[in-house]
């Protein structure tokens, strides 16, 4: 079973929720930990994982042999992607903007195009205590995250459950982090600001079709609204973590909800069962 | 007239509550919430939308069955994983055109797609420009260009000396999109460790940008250790440590009221620390100061 954690507004909990759920299912079943979180990865700093191998994710793009090139201008026609200009008798590639289609390689008509590999982030996988751990780490300066969540997601094993950590947000990245999940679990707070992005993310759930519950952190700061808006929508509230300074101090040092506050480890294996229900 | 962004790396470190106060604070500016993944500076501001506009932004392939002869070829060629079953997933492609160049009875169109939309509204504390990137749609980087080009506009149309960037989280396109020549990065961070970690690659981007970065601490009582090691951090690399602001629920009391934090309590243990990272902010723009990243 695949259950990915997703928020739509940023710092609700998300990681929290994944490394705790990580951690009190590791006894039970074989876990493993994805950090698709990928622009900020942070999950390995909870779980203390330990990192053996990293491997480079890239994307192909196109690498122009001058002396071929007629700088007939097809490869600049035919990017939907503004990523390649002629210019004069030479041929400019923007790496960053190429999303690897292959268009401008295909149809160059002379065959002066091939594609090399542009290196946009690295993968790295491990083991934390007890369960298998991967996560993606995109590139300082490259803006394109989805290949490397991509890949990412290609390390996730199918017995037992992958626990994929998206990133904040409704766009791309989420979307591929979260695609093909069996249930999500959005991460939110009661607040103005956790209310609307929650409102978001169930807009984005529905839309991909993935079955999705409600995780209220922080209770007891804000107001009632968030929770009305979950029960009047039929979205189940799956879990409800009161706001308490304790668990905010610990979690800042790196302490993890369920190894701070070990009353927690049961909760989080309820909220496995509860989903196991709502996927069956 | 200059931009200052707002950014944290981490999501949930306080950038909006931050800039809801500098609205408050700042004269002759304009707004622009460049989170439009998840745009909540309205929420603070309860703007009057005096303009809508859609944004469209790239294309989608779609397949026209009574033209498909079910050869397979885009299925095949797609890069994206976006054609299965003679069908093109509007969540999948990317819009490149491959398989519309490629489709040998031409039964695949490639159509503009509607990403989202954008607003300028007014607010109680001046012109707001904001927008709405569409479900589960890609682009978010342009129409952050478009909210900070419209936001420069109107600037320069209002007699405005700067704009205001409420930032979106991480370090990806539309953190690049909203830094990318902007006068001055403000990165909002918290004392816990992934709040530093995020801290350290956002500021890495800056770098990258060559965009001059202040560092805010918010909550920083929630942990003092972090806090010290944020200021080494900072220390070590001249970059300046612009306030710490203590953990303080009339922030979120302030949001559920709708409200700016300046307009909801004028208790100076939580509106000093904040109007003193404005100031750092308003001097560093003014270029009275030096140094950084």
């Amino acid at each position: 079973m695949v259950i990915s954690i997703a928020s739509g507004k940023g710092g609700t909990g998300k990681t929290l929720v994944a490394t705790s759920l990580a951690l009190a299912l590791k006894d039970t079943m074989p876990v493993m930990l994805l950090d698709c979180d990928v622009e900020e990865p942070n999950d390995h700093i909870y779980v203390k994982a330990r990192l053996t191998r990293t491997s480079s994710v890239a994307v192909p793009v196109p690498h122009v042999d001058e002396s071929m090139c007629t700088s007939c201008g097809v490869c600049q026609n035919v990017c939907a992607f503004n990523a390649i200009a002629v210019l004069g008798s030479s041929v400019l590639v923007f790496k960053e903007l190429c999303h690897g289609c292959g268009a401008c390689t295909r149809f160059c008509p002379v065959e002066a195009i091939t594609e090399v590999p542009h290196e946009i982030g690295v993968v790295e996988e491990g083991v934390a205590d007890g369960f298998l751990f991967v996560d993606g780490v995109l590139t300082i300066g490259q803006p394109m995250a989805p290949p490397v969540i991509r890949k990412v997601k290609q390390r996730g094993v199918r017995d037992g459950v992958t626990i994929i950590d998206a990133s904040p947000g409704t766009s791309c990245p989420v979307v591929e982090a979260v695609g093909g999940s069996d249930f999500c679990l959005l991460v939110t707070e009661p607040t103005p600001f956790g209310l609307h992005d929650l409102r978001l993310a169930v807009e984005t759930m529905r839309e991909l079709g993935i079955p999705h519950g409600a995780i209220i952190n922080r209770a007891g700061i804000g107001d009632t609204r968030t929770e009305e808006f979950c029960r009047s929508e039929g979205i189940p509230i799956l879990m409800t973590i009161p706001f308490d300074r304790r668990i905010a101090e610990s979690y800042s040092r790196g302490t993890p909800l369920v190894e701070a506050l070990p009353e927690y480890r049961q909760q989080f294996v309820e909220l496995f069962k509860r989903i196991r229900e709502h996927v069956t | 007239m200059k931009e200052v962004v707002v950014l944290s790396g981490k999501g949930g470190t306080g950038k909006t509550s931050i800039v809801g106060a500098f609205a408050a604070l700042a004269r002759n500016k304009v707004l622009a919430d460049c989170d439009v993944d998840a745009a909540d500076l309205h929420l603070l501001l309860s703007p009057s939308m005096r303009e809508e506009h859609e944004f469209w932004s790239g294309q989608v392939a779609e397949i026209d069955p009574d033209r498909c002869t079910r050869c397979g070829l885009c299925e095949e060629t797609c890069r994206f994983d976006a054609i299965h079953a003679y069908q093109v997933g509007r969540i999948g492609c990317e819009g490149c055109g491959l398989c519309a160049r490629l489709c040998p009875t031409g039964a695949i169109r490639m159509k503009d797609n509607l990403s989202g939309h954008w607003f300028i509204s007014d607010t109680r504390f001046g012109t707001l420009v904001h927008a709405r990137l569409g479900i589960a749609q890609e682009n978010s980087g342009k129409l952050v260009h478009l909210v900070r080009q419209k936001a420069k506009e109107l600037a320069l149309h209002e007699g405005a000396d700067i704009t205001i960037n409420d930032g979106p989280p991480g370090i990806g396109c539309a953190v690049i999109s909203s830094l990318s020549g902007a006068a001055l990065a403000c990165i909002v961070t918290e004392p816990s460790l992934s709040g530093i970690h995020d801290m350290e690659r956002v500021l890495s981007v800056c770098r990258h940008f060559v965009i001059p970065a202040l560092v805010c601490i918010n909550k920083h009582d929630m942990n003092e250790e972090g806090t010290q090691q944020i200021e080494n951090y900072c220390d070590s690399r001249h970059i300046q440590v612009i306030s710490r602001i203590p953990f303080d629920p009339r922030v979120t009391e302030a949001q559920v009221q709708g409200v700016s934090l300046l307009e909801y309590t004028d208790d100076s243990y939580i509106t000093a620390p904040i109007e003193q990272a404005w100031e750092a902010v308003r001097v560093r723009l003014d270029g009275k100061a030096s140094g950084g990243p």
